[in-house]
């Protein structure tokens, strides 16, 4: 009888470490219709981009030639619209999840993964911007890629360590993708669409099938 | 026999516990912060988080941030240390 008493306080002791700081309601589904409207969002660019380019490739090759304006309003409206898309569906879906498991959506360990995550993220972004303002298209999916990755690696060590090897393989393929420039709308959907597909089916199949 | 003694009775209670767990992965926590993780009532924590005080393992800070009275806790180093002993010598008293 003592030794079961023992045995509850070490799993107390555990919950108690990896809840206070980790937050661990973060949904696996999300992951996988996150990488379906990145997958969506990219075959929409690609029309985009090859629409009314009969005899001349709309894809910048060089990766310095300047894009239409007009194009990188529409490109830009595409890739806001996933990334609002895939972050409402892992909010609603986490919150289902913490409710689940009796856990809060909002506390100490939810922040600071969203504080972590976003630094490296928002400097990615201003990043980008300033990509596009000298005309420097070509590089745009590499360093989104990239500093998605950092994100990500960022923030694993306060959510599921397994966010890690998401992050790791996007940088991985963001720095592949420098040397393909031109092709970057197809590093696009395989770093956005495909890896978080493998992710968020490899995490609901591990997490969220046992919670259930 | 060794085993036993260091099963430590300062921790001899599931809030203590936690309080110890959380406060070995977390530089400091805040009152709310451990009721919140703990599902205990104020009273219960603070009479807890006073006796582990008391023997010099966890260290409170009282502060006000506005005008609201904040009080953070954390774990000295005998604190972790004793921590650990207990932790080691439950899981060699179940076999692990």
């Amino acid at each position: 009888m003592e030794s079961k008493n023992y045995l509850e306080d070490i799993s107390e002791i555990k919950t108690m470490m990896s809840r206070s700081s980790r937050f661990i309601s973060l949904s696996g589904l999300s992951g996988i219709l996150a990488g379906i409207y990145a997958l969506v969002g990219a075959a929409l660019a690609y029309l985009k981009l090859n629409a009314g380019s009969y005899y001349y490739d709309a894809i910048p090759r060089s990766g310095y030639e300047k894009l239409e304006p007009s194009m990188i309003a529409d490109l830009l409206s595409i890739a806001v619209g996933v990334i609002v898309l895939a972050l409402l569906t892992g909010i609603v879906l986490s919150m289902r999840k913490a409710k689940r498991s009796g856990e809060k959506i909002w506390d100490v360990t939810s922040k600071r993964l969203v504080l972590n995550f976003f630094i490296p993220l928002v400097a990615g972004g201003i990043f980008c911007l300033v990509l596009l303002q000298y005309g420097i298209v070509g590089l745009v999916a590499s360093a989104t890629l990239i500093f998605y990755g950092l994100a990500c690696v960022n923030a694993s060590k306060y959510t599921l360590g397994d966010v890690r090897y998401l992050g790791i393989a996007n940088i991985v393929l963001g720095l592949i993708a420098t040397q393909f420039i031109g092709y970057g709308i197809f590093f696009w959907a395989l770093g956005f669409g495909v890896l978080h597909i493998v992710y968020g089916a490899v995490m609901h199949f591990k997490y969220d099938r046992k919670t259930v | 026999m060794s085993i036993i003694e260091n099963i430590n009775k300062a921790f001899d209670h599931r809030i203590r516990l936690g309080i110890m767990a959380i406060l070995m992965v977390n530089d400091y926590a805040d009152f709310n912060m451990l009721k919140e993780l703990l599902e205990v009532t104020d009273g219960n924590l603070a009479s807890h988080a006073k006796a582990l005080e008391k023997v010099n393992y966890i260290t409170v800070e009282k502060q006000f941030i506005g005008r609201k009275p904040n009080t953070r806790y954390a774990a000295t180093r005998s604190g972790k240390t004793a921590f650990k002993k207990h932790i080691d010598a439950l899981e060699k008293l179940i076999g692990k």
